[in-house]
């Protein structure tokens, strides 16, 4: 429970003239879900981006399962096994949801062009386990009754759901969700809660950037707090509430 | 699993592919030339089809790689060289080097998008064309504007493309044969496209086409899956070439314009991008339209008015780009779209 999954040391990137992260480090340890908060800009997604290979960073390193992890590209990081969900979400909107999870099982098989072509023995099946695995995360994730309606025909609801069933496919170690209650009602939220709640208890880890502190608060095991790119506290939730530092930048000093 | 009546339509369609050129024959051969031009467009469409309509790069310069086929058969098979291999060996070097074309092209073009690749492209495919145009010194390699004369036709065994041979009471002329030929190698590709589409592949080109970052951060090397798509759509285009050197016996310049580049994406966008027989249907119309409105718009002038009132090319010309505007407005996805296409494939198959 307490092996460290992923270590980042002295992130950093800059924008032009605006330092978005300045010497971020953070550990995440395996089986945990761990928050990331902070105000509006202070660098969140940018700290997602850098890890998913995105952008590319300035400074600083990250150690991803022990192994030093390649940043420059983000199918690499994908392969080594973080995969990610979107703040507005990114579907292949005229895919069905089941093609939309296939898709996601692509850096987990091999068939190429002349595999596919010839349809041997090889690619049928793995063909036939891509569709297999997909229907599973589907049922998974709660939408099997959508597999075969296009993405952008779902309910905002279903469309973050498929986008958490094809991260998984990707098989990652580590889910990194990017607001995933972002514009929910409050149903909604909680049964992605316990959605989140489940891929915990199912061994995944994940790190949640979120902005509904309830939330955060209830679900996270320890949750770090970025202020202007710069990391203010990283402690268990309680910790973090009780840290003036936080409550004067993140909270508002007079609202404590 | 086909039902009874599919099989029976199936039969059905390949019966009267079969039986075709021999009615269209009875109206003139020039009907059967223009049927093999019809199916090597829709080779081209394909081929674009790939790297347009499935993983969404807009190619502007896809005559290039038909220029690169049909020159190296020309090179390989008439007295410029002297050399005269016999065409099953031209054709695969063909799609090869046009896939090498492909790579070149793409390389430097992964990062570019929409407009900005259409650029690029339409820029490669006249530098091919210039190319094309200016090697012949110091080194007379693509004999100029003058383009390259007396190209082998196909040849298997007795069976010599430019000639007529009679069976019985069928009569197979040059034309006929290569119409068979040239239906042989589209059934191929429609094959190999179905299959493409329907794999890991396939959907690694949609999902590039739908939403690139999200293809990335799902696992996607979208670099090598774009250069694919360049170089699996150059290589049809390359073999299309080939056979085009061989029907015509000649190729120039003149014949890889941009225009050419054009009409083939028209063709795509027409019949539905990304769905195969959509594309091929509107290879087959835009192929036919024109041809068909050459024979009858002179005639119904004549008819009505007792003159020529208008030019026949120029009115041809208005009744088509009328016709392409009116259908892209009223079905702008194309005749024959590809979204309903893939559902009702999935829905078949779960």
């Amino acid at each position: 429970m307490n092996d460290i999954l992923l270590e980042a040391r002295n992130i950093g990137k800059r924008f032009g003239g605006v330092q978005a992260l300045k010497d971020v480090s953070l550990t995440i340890r395996s089986g945990e879900i761990y928050g990331l908060i902070g105000p509006n800009g202070a660098g969140k997604t940018t700290l997602f981006n850098v890890f998913t290979g995105l952008y590319a960073r300035d400074s600083g390193e990250v150690q991803f399962a022990g192994k030093a992890l390649d940043l420059g590209s983000p199918h690499a990081v994908a392969a080594a096994g973080i995969a990610r969900t979107f703040q507005n979400i990114r579907l292949f909107a005229n895919m069905t949801a089941l093609e939309n999870v296939m898709v996601g099982r692509h850096v987990r098989t091999r068939a190429g062009v002349f595999s596919a072509i010839l349809r041997t023995r090889a690619e049928r099946a793995e063909e036939a386990g891509i569709r297999h695995r997909a229907e599973e995360l589907l049922h998974y994730v709660g939408i099997a009754d959508h597999a075969n309606d296009l993405a952008r025909q779902l309910s905002y609801g279903d469309q973050r759901r498929l986008e958490i069933a094809r991260a998984l496919a990707t098989e990652p170690r580590l889910l990194a969700l990017d607001e995933p209650v972002a514009g929910m009602n409050a149903t909604e939220t909680t049964a992605l809660r316990s959605l989140i709640e489940g891929l915990r208890r199912d061994g995944l880890t994940v790190l949640l950037i979120e902005h509904d502190v309830k939330l955060v608060m209830g679900l996270c095991d320890r949750v770090a707090v970025l202020d202007y790119g710069e990391k203010i506290a990283e402690d268990v939730p309680e910790a973090v509430r009780a840290n003036p530092i936080v409550i004067e930048a993140y909270l508002g000093a007079s609202t404590a | 699993m086909k039902t009874h009546r599919e099989r029976a339509g199936l039969a059905l369609v390949a019966l009267a592919l079969i039986a075709l050129p021999f009615v269209l024959a009875m109206a003139g051969t020039a009907w059967v030339r223009i049927t093999n031009f019809a199916v090597l467009f829709a080779l081209l469409s394909l081929g674009l089809n790939i790297v347009v309509g499935f993983a969404g790069l807009l190619d502007l310069g896809y005559v290039a790689f038909y220029a690169v086929g049909a020159y190296v058969y020309a090179l390989l098979a008439s007295p410029h060289f002297g050399l005269h291999l016999p065409f099953w060996v031209i054709l695969p070097i063909g799609a090869t080097v046009a896939c090498v074309a492909g790579v070149i092209l793409g390389a430097p073009t992964l990062r570019l998008r929409g407009d900005y690749l259409a650029i690029v492209t339409l820029g490669f495919g006249e530098i091919v064309r210039i190319f094309m145009n200016n090697l012949s010194s110091p080194v007379n390699l693509t004999n100029g504007p003058k383009g390259i004369n007396r190209i082998d036709p196909f040849q298997i065994g007795p069976l010599n493309f430019s000639a007529s041979d009679t069976f019985g009471a069928l009569v197979f002329s040059g034309p006929i044969k290569y119409y068979y030929f040239l239906l042989l190698v589209l059934l191929a590709v429609i094959v190999i496209n179905r299959r493409l589409q329907d794999s890991r592949i396939g959907r690694a080109w949609v999902a590039i086409r739908e939403d690139e970052i999200a293809a990335k951060a799902s696992g996607i090397n979208t670099r090598n899956i774009k250069l694919l798509a360049f170089a699996m759509g150059a290589s049809f285009g390359g073999i299309a070439g080939g056979m085009f050197a061989a029907i015509q016996g000649f190729v120039s310049p003149e014949s890889f314009i941009l225009n050419e580049s054009i009409m083939v994406l028209a063709m795509v966008v027409l019949g539905g991008m990304g769905n195969i027989w959509g594309v091929i249907a509107g290879a087959v119309l835009l192929s036919f339209v024109p041809e068909l409105l050459r024979y009858t718009v002179e005639p119904a002038q004549m008819a009505l008015f007792g003159k020529l009132l208008i030019d026949p090319e120029v009115l041809r010309m208005l009744v088509f780009g009328l016709a392409l505007v009116l259908t892209m407005r009223f079905r702008p996805a194309g005749l024959w779209p590809e979204t309903r296409h893939r559902r009702e494939m999935s829905e078949g198959r779960t």
